[in-house]
């Protein structure tokens, strides 16, 4: 980079002047990006805190909703998130490498395992309407106590796991919600060939939302489905 | 971040090791550890969230020094949020 205001002119427009040049300018972008996934660390870190402190309160109430959860599309659901994550990773690379056909079938593959994971799970969630496990006026856990008599369990404190089920795996699906809003968009710009291998921090950004958002389900995944799997005594 | 392109190959080998993990994770839980259910589960949560932050984040590769004191600087403040929580909550009552 030469000092000469002529030099200004030598850059393409995806450089802002205020920049040395592109790669100070993706390193900028990107310590922003974390440092706005810091703070969505402690939002969720509330929440996780939230929930270690009632499960130690009321341990077999959180025991038993959890059992009563479907572990398969839990599962499912999780292995749905991890290819996201993983088309999300060869998006990237295809961006930097800027191959823009292949930018724009990863970033449909990304939607596709998103929708299907926001799918499962509002297919998880009827179903604990249709067993009135949502907390509320008309929130019944007699099915859940009668399958398990060698527990105590306390309706009160079971609505409280499924109202902290609801509350995480919501809040969850709220960032699920933005990441397939954002990714139509990266689509719509991939196709009318915004991105190049100068210029793809959008994706890139968009891309480590997205693997945030992946990793908290990586916790919610055990805590609210494998709390206590194992046979009872 | 980096300029470094990684091949298509570390992708699928650490997609391949996440999806092993899930499934590991989920017999596991089957099976009575006692205590060290809830150890094991939390060990492999936190060994995959590893790999997606150091690889598909591509942390490992990035000169970029501040990256890592904010990543380091958020998992403190939760650890803080969590622990004092829990060293809090866990010893009421005792007396």
């Amino acid at each position: 980079m030469s000092d000469s205001p002529i030099a200004v002119e030598t850059h393409g427009p995806e450089l802002r002047h205020h920049f040395a040049d592109v790669e100070q300018q993706r390193d900028a972008a990107s310590l922003g990006m974390w440092l706005f996934l810091a703070t969505e660390v402690m939002f969720f870190g509330g929440m996780f805190c939230a929930y270690l402190v009632y499960r130690y309160w009321h341990f077999h109430e959180f025991a038993a909703g959890s059992r009563s959860l479907d572990i398969y599309l839990g599962t499912i659901n999780t292995a749905v998130l991890i290819c996201s994550s993983l088309t999300v990773a060869l998006g990237v690379r295809a961006a930097q490498m800027g191959k823009q056909k292949l930018l724009v079938v990863y970033l449909l593959l990304t939607l596709v395992f998103g929708l299907t994971f926001l799918g499962i799970k509002g297919k998880e969630w009827y179903d604990k309407y249709e067993e009135h496990h949502i907390p509320g006026a008309s929130f019944n856990a007699d099915d859940i106590v009668k399958e398990y008599p060698q527990i105590p369990i306390n309706q009160q404190y079971e609505q409280t796991f499924f109202s902290m089920y609801f509350a995480m795996t919501g809040l969850h699906a709220l960032h699920m919600i933005i990441g397939v809003g954002l990714f139509t968009v990266l689509l719509y710009l991939a196709l009318k060939g915004r991105y190049s291998a100068n210029y793809y921090t959008p994706i890139e950004n968009a891309g480590l939302y997205w693997h945030f958002v992946d990793i908290v389900w990586i916790y919610l995944f055990p805590l609210l489905y494998l709390i206590d799997r194992k046979p009872l005594k | 971040m980096s300029e470094r392109i990684l091949s298509s190959k570390l992708y699928i080998g650490i997609w391949a090791t996440l999806m092993c993990l899930t499934v590991i994770t989920a017999v596991v839980s089957f099976v009575d550890l006692g205590p060290f259910n809830t150890v094991v589960a939390l060990v492999i949560a936190t060994i995959k969230a590893s790999l997606v932050v150091l690889f598909f984040m591509h942390v490992r590769y990035t000169h970029e020094r501040m990256t890592k004191v904010v990543i380091v600087a958020a998992f403190f403040f939760l650890l803080l949020l969590l622990a004092l929580s829990m060293a809090d909550y866990t010893t009421r009552f005792l007396a």
